[in-house]
């Protein structure tokens, strides 16, 4: 259960970005009347350090989630789209053996 | 916000309603973490609501003995550190009653509730402060205390409470820096400053003492349950008295408890019982300067009645 707090005053979500290239990164949330000041606010109570280098600041009510896990993790083997999901090792050890053994067997022909 | 979690429980059964309490508190219990906009059953919401609402509350009166010094700091570069500290502990108050707000209660009715004197602030914000020795004193020891419980608060299984805990730590680090340079300047002063250090610390003792509060039962204690803070109160304490009894004696302060000592066998500080009817007495309003400050506190959201005014467009700013 959420509850805003009074209308004109809205919650806003502010996202920081504290050194060059890294990602923007949640950081709170504050409230304000309008977008103005919500702005002055952010810089306030999040870079009064200079812990920004360029905030984010978003309507709350703009911002869209999905938190479904059934969406999200479903249910379903993905392996083949991750590096663990290929057992490359064995067959390499097999390979290799059958090869070393090729050319032993040429070695001895030879 | 609606998440589609949300609009999901609001066709639930009783019976799932049970199944998802048990998920939910076996979840925290297990160390799982916690977000605003998941589905939380009431009795966790009020523990978390009540806690860092305790919280908000005390950052905001935390700055009413330190702004009495702003006019009377000795130099400017201590006005500064001391106006930024101020500055900080009144974003700290925003940045928790913000977290406290998504748990259900707006900002205005826990304004309201401070004034009226129906919730509470620690007790050490209850006290007068009588010399340039006590920002000092506050600024390190106090805010020492108090990063002892907030960095353990890192850990929260509410997850916007622990984040903000992160940000608020590295603050409060700095001003532990600038109290333990205000003691350490006056200490290389001369004797009655020297005396003026010893002085706040003998007033200021006892409520540090009780400040964690008395040892609690770790098994009846549903905040630490639940995982909402990680460490019992005598921890917190032990933790404190560990880092800086030692601080205090290598300046050649004398600690105000003749039988505070270290004992080696337990690994734990032996100490004097403090005074627990003082501090329940001091935190529901009894407290030496707990009705000035509520006063001051009543008076300061009148004279910036005009600034809510203007910021909500109320259009009485003319008037």
């Amino acid at each position: 259960m959420t509850v805003g707090p009074h209308p004109p005053m809205a919650i806003y979500e502010v996202f920081q970005q504290a050194r060059e290239g890294d990602p923007m990164t949640h950081v709170g949330s504050l409230n304000a009347p309008d977008d103005e000041l919500a702005l002055q606010y952010a810089r306030d109570v999040f870079s009064r350090r200079y812990e920004a280098l360029r905030l984010w600041v978003v309507p709350r009510a703009s911002v869209q989630t999905i938190d479904d896990l059934d969406l999200l993790r479903p249910p379903f083997d993905r392996s083949y789209r991750r590096p663990d999901g290929y057992n490359v090792v064995p067959k390499l050890r097999a390979i290799k053996a059958r090869v070393a053994g090729t050319q032993q067997e040429a070695e001895v022909a030879g | 916000m609606t998440t589609l979690a949300g609009r999901v429980v609001k066709t639930v059964e009783a019976a799932d309603e049970q199944r998802r309490r048990e998920e939910f508190f076996a979840h925290v219990e297990g160390g799982g973490k916690v977000e605003a906009t998941d589905w939380i059953p009431d009795e966790y919401r009020i523990a978390v609501l009540r806690f860092v609402e305790m919280h908000a509350n005390s950052e905001l009166m935390g700055v009413l003995p330190e702004r009495d010094w702003i006019m009377r700091a000795p130099s400017l570069k201590r006005k500064l550190a001391l106006t930024s500290k101020i500055q900080d502990e009144v974003g700290h108050a925003q940045i928790l009653y913000r977290v406290a707000e998504d748990l259900g209660k707006s900002r205005e009715e826990m304004l309201a509730d401070l004034i009226a004197g129906k919730t509470k602030f620690h007790n050490v914000f209850h006290y007068p402060t009588k010399s340039w020795a006590d920002v000092g004193i506050i600024a390190w020891l106090v805010d020492a205390a108090a990063i002892v419980a907030q960095q353990a608060l890192r850990e929260s299984s509410y997850a916007p409470y622990a984040r903000a805990m992160k940000r608020i730590c590295a603050e409060e680090s700095v001003h532990i820096i600038h109290g333990r340079d205000v003691v350490l300047a006056m200490i290389s002063g001369t004797a009655e400053q020297q005396a003026m250090v010893q002085e706040a610390l003998d007033r200021w003792w006892g409520p540090l003492m009780q400040m964690h509060g008395p040892p609690s039962n770790p098994e009846k204690d549903k905040d630490l349950r639940w995982k909402i803070k990680s460490k019992h109160n005598e921890q917190l304490r032990q933790e404190f008295l560990n880092t800086y009894v030692p601080r205090l004696w290598e300046i050649g302060l004398t600690v105000p408890d003749p039988a505070l000592r270290h004992d080696e066998d337990t690994d734990r500080w032996l100490y004097t019982e403090p005074d627990w009817n003082e501090l329940r007495s001091v935190v529901t309003g009894n407290g030496p300067a707990s009705q000035s400050r509520l006063d001051f506190r009543r008076l300061s959201f009148e004279d910036t009645a005009w600034v809510r005014d203007a910021v909500l467009g109320n259009g009485r700013v003319a008037a």
